[in-house]
């Protein structure tokens, strides 16, 4: 401070207003930075966590939050661009007026949608039966594609085109998805090429300035006296089985090397089954479903079965990616990988599984719409009769899964794992024991809401308010896990690595999102819009609703670059300028990476001399 | 202020932290007056460092060895422990710490303890006698030059001085 006060007299007065200003708006930064820190989400919930069960659970809980938030921005903006407007326009505030779709040019058999609202007194379980299938009652609300009806909402003078906003905005929460993922991926990726270790000498860092001096609270000394144990014997494992993989025979590979391709082999079989299982169920399920519908009997006996038809695929699901998830588990204990490497091929199997059931169901569900085996969808070009309003029935699926998938969570641990505590606790024969308590499986839990997250983002097309469910459903599920946590499980006996375990369930989130922009951009641009309910009924497929605005509405010029835009002639020169950029990129990456091996080299060429003149100076005094 | 590393306001807090530690009686003396070992552990920074018996016994300088500590003792300790200290003085005091038996060498006897102190305490928190056998060797491995089963100042500061952690985790901020 001194030396500071001794500079100011020599400095001219802009200098000193511009080094006070820069001083106070450094001060009011780090207090709003402060601030905003309590306004993150559940941010002392997450400190505590961390504190009492480690960072695994906690990158667990964080990316629980990211994708809270997320669905929640994604709920807001169908919410004022889709939803918003079609409210406002149906009760006739703000002086609005809409344009219904005049259904000129089109079949009118393709028109006919008679969704069954309940009219008159109903049973209450009917309600409730509605309530958990999506059908009935709230097949007609908001919650479906189908509600969506009107062209154009006209608010004073504006005019705001329905469809091309719906089409918009499905586009950007896909794109803000995407973009939110990557960047939360590369943040995490410069985090962890910073803390990536010196090859040198790890083992002498940890022991000799493994402990922070600065701690002073007794559990945060606790916390790391265990997490410095538990990291000195990861890498004393690692560092055993790397010698015993070094020291295999040939004979030793050979039998390893069978026994994995054996094991895939297995794998890959119960893949198929699981496949063919759903594949089978969907279509049995649809057809009971249409066929009850469409005789619209509901008699007392066939209710409850008719509930359990329509949850068919979602019960089959859930428990094929329960069967699977343990088989896995199971079968790579024979297969002699690293403990780290076990986790992740583990992971990425599971991962296979839950997302390839979503695919199939989506596969038998299209196949059913578009079975044009005999002239079922002349006119219309998709099954008319049995689909009128097709969007709304896969929109149904995705809310049931999804609906399945809460109350699973919800159910599975009150009425499995606690009771399982108990009889442990309370219970001390030796079958009970051997039983042992559940464990924090990180990676179990983060495939559960991976798989929901790609329901969820399949479904939003389809049903524009499921976010704020998956929102409300990913809420509650924070505080359940985390009591859960608290009482039922315990600590995983596996020490894992957290820094990149973070990347991975980024990399396999991303996975999940671009395998939803396949069902979605399938429905949008290939299937036919159903004609008979939602706002793209007079154009063939939804994705034509662009074309067509830009060929009504915006000047010719703007229309011509568009067009050249879209065509042959201009993508194929894109993709290969694309390719080159790529190319170059790589090019630098791998000259950087040579740059950085050659110092890595040169230090240890440093450390070398040094030893070498502190061995001579070691002789000289002795 | 001029034989430690310390400003004139930490020396100050010091000074109000150690009185703290006096009974009432003894406030005015605080220079000349020691603290027995037990009750300068229950210094907050000193509480939760299992390193806690070896600081008290290497700074204190009472000639009846009870590891007591004077008002100079604390003054040189937080110095040694600033931020401004230089890597020389942190790394030799350090040397010092961990060398448990006070033979001016780490051999394994003293690396044992020292991992044994850095998991916990407790049974269940050592490690097994093989996976402390393969961590002294890896360790012995990098930092013993001359290949003599021991760990000497020169070879222990030139191993701290490769290892980005050393200057900021050992740090005590009052």
């Amino acid at each position: 401070r001194d030396f500071q006060q001794a500079d100011v007299k020599y400095l001219s007065r802009w200098k000193k207003w511009k080094r006070a200003s820069s001083k106070s708006l450094k001060k009011v930064l780090s207090e709003a930075k402060g601030l905003s820190s309590y306004l993150v989400l559940w941010r002392h919930d997450i400190h505590i966590i961390e504190g009492r069960f480690g960072i695994g659970v906690q990158s667990y809980f964080s990316f629980l939050r990211f994708l809270v938030l997320l669905n929640f921005i994604i709920f807001i903006l169908m919410f004022s661009f889709v939803i918003l407007p079609t409210i406002i326009s149906n009760y006739r505030t703000f002086n609005s007026t809409i344009a219904n779709i005049s259904s000129n040019n089109i079949e009118y058999n393709c028109t006919i949608y008679e969704p069954s609202g309940n009219k008159g007194l109903v049973y209450f379980y009917t309600y409730l039966q509605d309530l958990l299938s999506g059908t009935g009652f709230l097949e007609v609300t908001s919650l479906f594609y189908g509600y969506y009806t009107i062209n154009a909402v006209w608010i004073s003078i504006m005019r705001y085109n329905l469809p091309l906003a719906y089409l918009l905005t499905t586009f950007a929460y896909l794109a803000l998805s995407l973009i939110w993922i990557i960047k939360r991926c590369v943040g995490t990726l410069k985090q962890k090429l910073v803390d990536d270790a010196d090859p040198f000498q790890s083992y002498s860092n940890k022991v000799f300035a493994g402990w922070d001096f600065c701690i002073t609270d007794p559990s945060a000394a606790q916390l790391k006296h265990c997490s410095l144990q538990k990291e000195l014997q990861m890498d004393l494992e690692e560092e055993r089985l790397k010698k015993k993989k070094a020291d295999r025979t040939i004979k030793e590979k050979l039998r390893i090397y069978s026994l994995r391709i054996f094991i895939n082999i297995i794998v890959l079989a119960i893949l198929l089954g699981c496949f063919y299982s759903i594949y089978r169920v969907t279509v049995f399920s649809q057809d009971k479903s249409s066929v009850s519908i469409r005789n619209d009997t509901r008699t007392d006996s066939i209710e409850a079965a008719n509930l359990l038809v329509q949850y068919l695929p979602s019960i089959v699901i859930t428990s094929a990616n329960f069967i699977c998830s343990l088989t896995f588990s199971f079968l790579i204990q024979f297969e002699d990988y690293s403990p780290v490497f076990e986790v992740i091929l583990t992971f990425m199997r599971c991962v296979f599984v839950y997302l390839a059931n979503i695919g199939v169901l989506l596969l038998s569900l299209w196949s059913q719409i578009s079975d044009c085996a005999t002239d079922k969808c002349e006119p219309c070009g998709y099954n008319y009769k049995l689909y009128p309003c097709w969007e709304s029935n896969v929109g149904q699926e995705m809310y049931k899964l999804m609906i399945f998938d809460f109350i699973v969570t919800l159910v599975v641990p009150l009425f499995v794992h606690y009771p399982r505590k108990l009889l442990i606790t309370h219970c001390s024969c030796k079958a009970v024991q051997w039983l042992g308590l559940k464990e924090f499986s990180i990676s179990d839990n983060v495939l559960e809401i991976i798989y929901g997250q790609t329901v969820c983002w399949i479904g939003t097309f389809f049903s524009p308010p499921l976010p704020a469910i998956a929102t409300v459903k990913f809420f509650i599920v924070f505080y359940i896990k985390k009591i859960s946590l608290k009482h039922i499980w315990k600590p995983a006996d596996k020490p894992i690595r957290a820094s990149s375990s973070n990347i991975f369930f980024l990399a396999v989130l991303l996975f999940g999102l671009i395998l939803a922009f396949i069902p979605v951009g399938v429905s949008i641009a290939v299937i036919p819009s159903s004609k008979a309910c939602g706002p793209f009924r007079n154009f063939y497929t939804s994705w034509e609703v662009v074309p067509a605005t830009i060929l009504a509405e915006f000047p010719g010029g703007l229309q011509q670059v568009l067009f050249v835009m879209a065509s042959e002639a201009f993508a194929v020169p894109f993709f290969i300028v694309l390719c080159l950029i790529m190319f170059y990129c790589m090019a630098w990456a791998r000259a950087q990476k040579r740059a950085v091996d050659q110092l890595k080299e040169q230090l240890g060429l440093e450390g070398r001399d040094k030893m070498f003149l502190i061995q001579k100076i070691a002789e000289a005094q002795r | 202020q001029e034989l430690t590393f310390l400003s004139k306001q930490e020396i100050l807090l010091a000074y109000k932290r150690f009185s703290e530690l006096l009974p009432k009686e003894e406030r005015e003396n605080a220079c000349s007056r020691r603290v027995p070992k037990s009750l300068f552990l229950t210094l907050p920074e000193l509480r939760a460092n299992p390193f806690q018996h070896r600081i008290c016994h290497v700074f204190s300088t009472s000639e009846a060895g009870d590891d007591s500590m004077s008002f100079e003792d604390f003054l040189n300790m937080l110095s040694v422990f600033s931020d401004s200290a230089t890597f020389d003085i942190k790394s030799h005091y350090a040397f010092r710490i961990f060398d448990f038996d006070n033979d001016g060498t780490l051999d394994r006897k003293d690396l044992e303890k020292l991992v044994n102190c850095l998991t916990g305490q407790g049974e269940e928190s050592q490690l097994s006698s093989m996976e402390m056998e393969q961590l002294i060797q890896n360790i012995l491995e990098e930092s013993d030059i001359d290949k003599d089963g021991t760990i000497n100042l020169s070879e222990f500061q030139h191993v701290v001085s490769r290892s980005p952690d050393f200057a900021s985790s050992f740090k005590i901020v009052l």
